[in-house]
């Protein structure tokens, strides 16, 4: 609070108080200034898609001759049915494995993250903040420093190269855990709690009848950004999968652009294959948005 | 990078308001229910994996009567942090990061801290709509961000080039002297959006009341800012700080990709392409002490910096 009254205080010349209240009075020198520099980073953030979206749509030949940023001729279609032929059709496969690995992994471990998170904020037991910690270490290790150890522990059992190799290590997230204890905190009352053992519920049909809709804002929040974590990984699949079959579509488009040389036409393919790839990203995050902003904001409340 | 830690303002989990203590009696197991299913997975696949990379590093392969001999894996102590603390190439890969984020994480903090003022203040205009353009980077993977930039930097392909050339001249963005800031782009460009997503979250958070309180004062929107704002995202910055210090040190999709197509990327370009390369060339040992001796460094780092921004806050 002392900062409010030095800024008040020290800095604070009368006759501004005029401009104070807010919007529309503001100077129009200032909105064009800052406006104008919102507008200069968005081109920057939204460039790189349009140009990905306008070289989607053409032949290999217009990409390397045609200018970059505008259309030429119209081969989205064309390029569409040769990403969906190319290698006996493997791409959609990818693209399901990716859907499979983030949608599946995203929502198993929303729903671990959410009952250890709930049991950390809401019951009282001895060790309870032993454990805590021992998750928080968890969200400092590096995803990365994992991967090699996990290739040969699961080598050790013969599972490499399976679908469960890349699924089974992406259910698990400590930052999960670490948000659910705080939004079980805040948004599931102790008194809610009481009345339904008082009424006679167990403590497994309060949560998943009561406190798990308490918390559905938090595990949307939760949900997405783990779905984008487990979208994005690349080591992972790269250290631990060999067959084709099996390969997120992240990792099948990579090594498409790393045989670039050997097959020219790969190019064009896997930019398309970039773009139909990003599609289901965005629905999922326009599907979600108005949960998962609430969500955020709860976990931005003090509690 | 993994940095997946979002709404990182959140009040620190110690001050969790304590449970009410009645629930002892007969609900001893329903902790246990349901703490499990996430303790399993999560020992066996966060806390084995940390403790058999230990292990790993701790080995040594050797091969008994020369090159073609049989191999033997034997005991060998802290000989492989040696070798690793003594590697040049490996700590040059560890140098190159440091620099790296030196630039980077107070560009992009910077960035991401002056757009969420600047949506959150009353001079600027169409915010939902910025919001969004900002953010729909990070929903781009990784792989395929820097596969779209691979395109943009290469001369022979990019608009961007073309137009620099036009304008003057254009710099060799997958050269060795830029690619290291080639890489940055890339990762400023993904990550901007989401740290002022979780910069904005924390703005949102404060009554407006405060605000109202200091413009009758008489404090401008810039002092506001400056005066009252900065100082109460200070947790939300240095928390976006902390996993963009674990995002740098583990570098490897953006350098990884833009080594399919430029040589400037070496085998050894950042401390996680050592040891992934390592691991290829089956010296599983020795790349796990590589991965052990990162981890170790991301802790310091992390905490390290946690400790600075700490003390500076109390005094």
């Amino acid at each position: 609070m002392s900062l409010l009254t030095d800024t008040a205080g020290a800095h604070a010349p009368r006759q501004t108080s005029k401009t104070a209240p807010r919007g529309p009075r503001d100077s129009r020198l200032s909105v064009i200034a800052a406006t104008g520099f919102l507008v200069v980073i968005a081109v920057y953030m939204l460039l790189p898609v349009f140009w990905l979206i306008v070289a989607a749509t053409k032949s290999q030949g217009d990409l390397v001759d045609s200018f970059g940023l505008w259309f030429s001729d119209f081969q989205l279609f064309d390029n569409l049915r040769a990403l969906f032929a190319k290698q006996d059709g493997v791409y959609l496969p990818w693209l399901l494995n990716s859907l499979l690995y983030a949608g599946a992994g995203a929502a198993v471990g929303t729903l671990l993250s959410a009952m250890a998170g709930y049991a950390l904020a809401k019951y009282r037991f001895r060790g309870r903040e032993f454990l805590f910690s021992v998750v928080l270490g968890g969200v400092l290790v590096p995803a990365t420093a994992l991967a090699l150890p996990l290739f040969l522990l699961f080598a050790e059992v013969d599972a490499t190269n399976t679908f469960w190799s890349v699924f089974l290590p992406s259910i698990v997230s400590p930052f999960g855990v670490y948000l659910s204890r705080i939004f079980a905190a805040a948004s599931v009352p102790d008194e809610l709690l009481e009345a339904a053992r008082i009424d006679g519920a167990g403590e497994l049909r309060t949560f998943f009848t009561m406190s798990l809709r308490l918390m559905s804002p938090a595990m949307v929040t939760i949900f997405l950004f783990q779905f984008v974590v487990i979208w994005n990984n690349f080591l992972l699949p790269l250290v631990m999968l060999q067959d084709d079959r099996l390969y997120p579509v992240t990792l099948g488009l990579f090594t498409w652009q790393s045989q670039v040389s050997r097959d020219p036409s790969l190019q064009i393919l896997s930019l398309t294959g970039s773009l139909v790839s990003v599609v289901p990203i965005v629905i999922t995050f326009l599907v979600l948005q108005r949960y998962w902003k609430a969500g955020l904001a709860a976990g931005a409340v003090k509690s | 990078m993994t940095a997946d830690p979002i709404a990182a303002t959140a009040s620190p989990p110690a001050q969790t308001a304590p449970a009410p203590v009645p629930a002892r009696r007969r609900r001893n197991w329903a902790p246990v229910f349901f703490l499990l299913p996430f303790f399993v997975p999560f020992v066996l696949f966060t806390l084995v994996p940390v403790g058999y990379a230990f292990y790993q590093s701790l080995l040594k392969t050797e091969r008994t009567g020369g090159t073609f001999g049989r191999k033997t894996t034997v005991f060998a102590g802290l000989d492989q942090y040696k070798e690793v603390l003594g590697d040049a190439e490996f700590l040059g890969s560890v140098g190159r990061v440091l620099v790296f984020g030196l630039v980077q994480i107070p560009v992009m903090l910077l960035l991401a801290l002056v757009l969420a003022l600047l949506l959150d203040s009353t001079v600027a205009r169409l915010k939902r709509f910025f919001r969004i353009a900002y953010f729909v980077p990070y929903g781009i993977p990784g792989v395929i961000a820097a596969l779209m930039w691979a395109f943009l930097y290469d001369p022979r392909l990019s608009p961007i080039v073309d137009l620099l050339d036009k304008a003057g001249s254009a710099p060799d963005f997958l050269g060795s002297s830029m690619m290291l800031w080639s890489i940055g782009n890339v990762v400023t460009w993904t990550y901007t959006g989401y740290n002022m997503l979780i910069i904005y979250a924390a703005l949102q958070a404060v009554p407006s009341d405060i605000y109202e309180a200091a413009r009758m004062d008489g404090a401008s929107e810039a002092t506001i800012a400056w005066r009252i704002k900065v100082p109460i995202l200070r947790p939300a910055l240095i928390l976006t700080g902390v996993f963009s210090i674990i995002g740098t040190l583990q570098l490897f999709t953006e350098p990884q990709v833009l080594r399919s197509i430029s040589t400037s990327v070496t085998s050894t370009y950042t401390p996680n392409l050592a040891a992934y390369s390592l691991a290829s060339a089956n010296n599983y040992s020795e790349a796990a002490a590589m991965s052990v001796t990162l981890a170790l460094a991301t802790f310091v780092l992390s905490f390290g910096f946690l400790k600075l921004t700490g003390r500076k806050a109390e005094s």
